[in-house]
């Protein structure tokens, strides 16, 4: 066997699965401005994605607080640098922790969810069915998902922001012996709009890519149980990289000098 | 019986591969207005692929599908959902969407036309579950609390909801018991000559077909090796049809073992 023929050949089913995911992901971009919308539907995803994934961004970006106050404290205080633990908390989780955790989290609870769900209807001839009701399987099935990850993951990321940095306040006043109105006073003077405002603008990227390879993966699922089981496995690896490579990327926009 | 001269249906030269593998290799089929068509046919013969092409599920590499005159292959967007609103599928699973409850899935072909409001759907939801014997209790219970012969039952009254002037079956009967069979056989039969449907069935089931058939046709390795009506069928003088209703091992047609 030709080396160099099987490493073009990897290189062009590269370039394939690129394309494929591209034209998938404009499509559904497309479905989601042009009627008819199924607002019922759209709520359902809401919520599941929004509402359902509460509990879990909550625990985790809290612990993350946690921990970053209580490992930043042991760093500074080597340079006697103490009082920056509040700003460095409130810092890493709204640029960074609080968007990339959540969308880790979320890539594991609600990609894989919607892999699975919608390889099934795929193996089941569900997604048939749906084009024979006259029903574009595209609008009712993928924008919806695709649109309600990217609504819901910056009001998830929002609410992780508030706890994480809670989490932080309760080890510095409880554990590190800050004075409340300080550690307060210091988080209102590190965090600016704009530090905000990124870890959102990386939420809603997250969403959208976490959703949308949920549904690609799901939509192009085959060979019965074996294959849905594949395409939610796909689901979360691909949503995982691609978040942690578009961290990088936003970052480098918004952040460079 | 002869087919009529201008046929609802007019499939000719169908084609279709997958990769390597050539499914339909130039099929040709007549279906009258009004007539209940039964293709019957091995396994992996292509049956499923036809009724898929029929529908704009699978896009064929070639020839024509002609409904009511016009050409409806290769159909997309509102053309194709345009043609699908007068078409109704029994799928051979029954395809009930496990998120909706079973009068959600009765009615959403209305609801998706725009025919309806989901108030003015569900009563006629619950109508047509009675045309094939269910209760309304039903109506609120969710597919997986369904028996598998219930199941064909709501996908049966999902076919025929919109009122289509063709229904397609696909496997009516696989999976359950010969009297649940026959029951569905039966409510086929009342609901197409009520619809005064055009209805296309494949089918492994002779007993399926000598119920619900007007005409029959035999597909194998792509094509359609003989058609007629079904009270021809038992003397077809075809070696094909006779190996396949007799179910004997031996004879012209070999099954595949991979798809």
């Amino acid at each position: 066997m030709n080396p160099l023929a099987a490493i073009g050949r990897a290189f062009l089913a590269l370039l394939e699965s690129i394309g494929r995911l591209a034209l998938f992901a404009c499509a559904a971009v497309s479905h989601m401005v042009r009627p008819p919308f199924y607002p019922r539907v759209l709520l359902r995803q809401m919520v599941d994605i929004g509402y359902y994934s509460l509990p879990v961004v909550a625990l985790t970006t809290l612990f993350s607080g946690m921990v970053l106050a209580l490992q930043s404290h042991t760093g500074f205080a080597r340079f006697s640098a103490e009082g920056a633990v509040a700003g460095v908390v409130s810092l890493a989780i709204t640029r960074e922790l609080a968007p990339v955790l959540a969308g880790l989290m979320v890539a594991g609870r609600v990609g894989a969810s919607m892999a699975a769900e919608i390889g099934t209807m795929r193996v089941t001839e569900q997604i048939d069915a749906l084009s024979t009701l006259s029903t574009d399987p595209m609008k009712y099935l993928v924008a919806p998902r695709i649109l309600a990850g990217f609504a819901m993951l910056p009001l998830l990321v929002l609410v992780g922001d508030i706890i994480g940095i809670f989490g932080g306040y309760i080890v510095g006043i409880y554990k590190l012996d800050f004075a409340p109105a300080a550690y307060i006073d210091q988080t209102w003077r590190f965090v600016e709009v704009h530090d905000v405002a990124t870890g959102l603008v990386k939420a809603a990227a997250f969403g959208f890519l976490v959703s949308l390879m949920g549904c690609y993966h799901g939509y192009r699922s085959a060979g019965g149980a074996q294959g849905v089981g594949r395409a939610a496995t796909d689901a979360v690896v691909s949503s995982a990289i691609l978040i942690l490579v578009s961290n990088y990327i936003i970052t480098e926009l918004f952040f460079a000098k | 019986m002869s087919a009529p001269r201008e046929p609802k249906i007019r499939i000719r030269g169908l084609h279709k591969a997958f990769g390597a593998k050539s499914v339909l290799r130039g099929v040709d089929l007549d279906i009258g207005p009004r007539e209940s068509m039964v293709v019957i046919g091995g396994s992996g013969t292509g049956k499923s692929v036809a009724v898929k092409c029929a529908l704009g599920i699978v896009e064929p590499d070639g020839g024509s599908i002609l409904i009511d005159g016009v050409e409806t292959a290769g159909l997309k967007g509102a053309a194709r959902e345009a043609v699908n609103a007068r078409m109704g599928m029994l799928f051979q699973g029954g395809a009930l969407f496990d998120s909706l409850p079973v009068w959600e899935n009765v009615a959403f072909g209305l609801l998706a036309a725009g025919q309806r409001t989901r108030r003015d759907a569900k009563p006629v939801a619950l109508e047509t579950l009675a045309q094939v014997g269910l209760g309304p209790e039903v109506g609120d219970l969710m597919p997986a609390e369904l028996s598998g012969g219930m199941q064909k039952r709501v996908a049966l009254a999902r076919a025929i909801a919109a009122r289509p002037d063709i229904v397609f079956f696909d496997e009516p009967t696989t999976g359950l018991d010969p009297i649940m069979a026959s029951v569905i056989n039966d409510l086929i039969v009342e609901c197409v000559r009520e619809l005064g449907a055009t209805a296309l069935s494949i089918t492994h089931d002779m007993a399926s077909v000598r119920r619900i058939a007007d005409r029959v046709a035999m597909l194998h390795e792509g094509r359609i090796v003989w058609s007629g009506p079904v009270s021809d069928i038992d003397a077809s003088g075809n070696d094909f049809v006779d190996q396949f209703i007799h179910g004997r091992a031996s004879g012209p047609i070999r099954m595949a073992v991979r798809r």
